[in-house]
């Protein structure tokens, strides 16, 4: 028989072994997309935020999350998805962000600049994550996943993907 | 209930077909990169339409988000005409994208406000994607404009194919006054003028002169299609049709 201290902080800890499948360094808390874990009658109802509105590892993550806490014992794990109050980069912890550094992806800016309307606004500087320099530039604000913008280092003349704003 | 379930099925179709155009580059894009960006944007337009789908649903009861876009025959789709014109050359695609981007913000900046919950959170989540595409297209119907004669004609062409289809976005249909009236949904004629000013302002620094006294061709929020359409959801709906209830 399975015997377990039905409190959050396991949950969250069980949560953890679940990654972005995208970005496989990051874990779905890293990402800060879980905003809450009940517990009705030790049945886990998790609520995650999605990224982008589009981003299609949303079903996988859910299923992962059904997948891993059954695994650890739980029944009936329910996943609900909610838009309010909104994502925004600002939810990645700054353990994701260091994470995503190591991989060669370049972390979100502490602060939005470009998320507005105006047209031909000036590059968002961003660090290089190989070399460190600030001498980079932006080849499309469009990567490889909706996440991510794709730019240029200077310096070292690596490409790189910038986890962009948002 | 019924006006806002026809809204919100309204706000998801024009979404989805235009999404489904956009796809139609997929691989065909003019360089990699504004490949990558067009399907980008075709899965930000998806993931709206899946959002707007999935609140239909629960509004109607008893049916899922495929059930309504795989499904639904043509004078069932609510779709402005705009998302359903044939995608043509890039220089039309842009211009299409930036006439319905350019409406979507104005759309979703009011529609944030909204007394629905739901809806509010649906535009406070997209608006920023919203904003990526409108920079995106907007700075390429400038640069296309003004820049070789080649694409300078490519562009007037393009504006001469669709300006006849920016009318409708903001004539409201049946189900539109109610949802107006209890703060739900947004008033399109209001946002007729801003809209106008900014595509003014664009097309003047992309040397291009805005029409007047076109005619505008409307009825497709209110299912009455151009003859693109039933080719779209023919491809669209396939596999639904063929095996249905098919899942992977």
């Amino acid at each position: 028989m399975i015997t377990h201290s039905t409190d959050k902080k396991l949950i969250y800890s069980y949560l953890e072994e679940i990654k972005d499948p995208e970005v496989p360094v990051l874990s779905i808390t890293d990402l800060g997309i879980v905003r809450d874990v009940i517990l009705n009658n030790d049945e886990p109802e998790v609520i995650i935020t999605p990224t982008y509105t589009g981003c299609p590892a949303m079903d996988m993550i859910a299923a992962g999350i059904k997948m891993v806490l059954t695994s650890h014992g739980y029944k009936n794990v329910k996943v609900t998805s909610v838009l309010s109050p909104v994502w925004t980069t600002d939810w990645m912890s700054e353990e994701g962000k260091r994470k995503l550094k190591e991989y060669g992806i370049a972390p979100p800016n502490p602060k939005q600049q470009v998320c507005n309307e105006n047209l031909f606004a000036p590059n968002e500087t961003v660090q290089c994550p190989h070399c460190n320099s600030y001498h980079t530039h932006r080849i499309s604000e469009f990567g490889s996943t909706a996440c991510k913008a794709l730019y240029q280092c200077d310096d070292c003349k690596e490409p790189f993907d910038y986890f962009k704003c948002h | 209930m019924n006006a806002k379930i026809d809204y919100t099925l309204h706000l998801a179709d024009t979404t989805l077909i235009l999404s489904q155009r956009n796809s139609e580059w997929c691989g065909h894009g003019p360089i990699l990169e504004q490949d990558i960006a067009i399907t980008n944007i075709s899965l930000d337009l998806i993931g709206q339409a899946r959002n707007f789908y999935q609140y239909a649903a629960k509004l109607i009861g008893n049916t899922d988000e495929d059930k309504i876009a795989y499904l639904r025959t043509e004078r069932e789709f609510k779709n402005l005409l705009l998302a359903e014109q044939p995608n043509g050359d890039w220089g039309q695609t842009i211009l299409r994208q930036y006439f319905f981007s350019q409406y979507q913000y104005l759309l979703y900046q009011q529609l944030q406000n909204s007394k629905d919950e739901q809806l509010a959170a649906i535009a406070a989540k997209a608006i920023k994607e919203t904003s990526y595409h409108l920079r995106w297209s907007g700075e390429w119907v400038i640069r296309l404009g003004e820049g070789t004669d080649e694409s300078h004609q490519r562009m007037l062409n393009a504006v001469n194919e669709l300006w006849g289809y920016t009318g409708e976005m903001f004539i409201p249909a049946t189900y539109e006054s109610p949802v107006v009236k209890e703060n739900t949904g947004v008033s399109v004629d209001s946002l007729k003028q801003p809209w106008l000013e900014k595509v003014k302002t664009i097309f003047e620094e992309a040397t291009i002169t805005v029409p007047e006294k076109v005619f505008m061709h409307s009825g497709g929020k209110e299912g009455k299609h151009t003859e693109h359409l039933g080719f779209i959801l023919t491809e669209l709906q396939y596999m639904q049709r063929a095996y249905p209830n098919s899942e992977w």
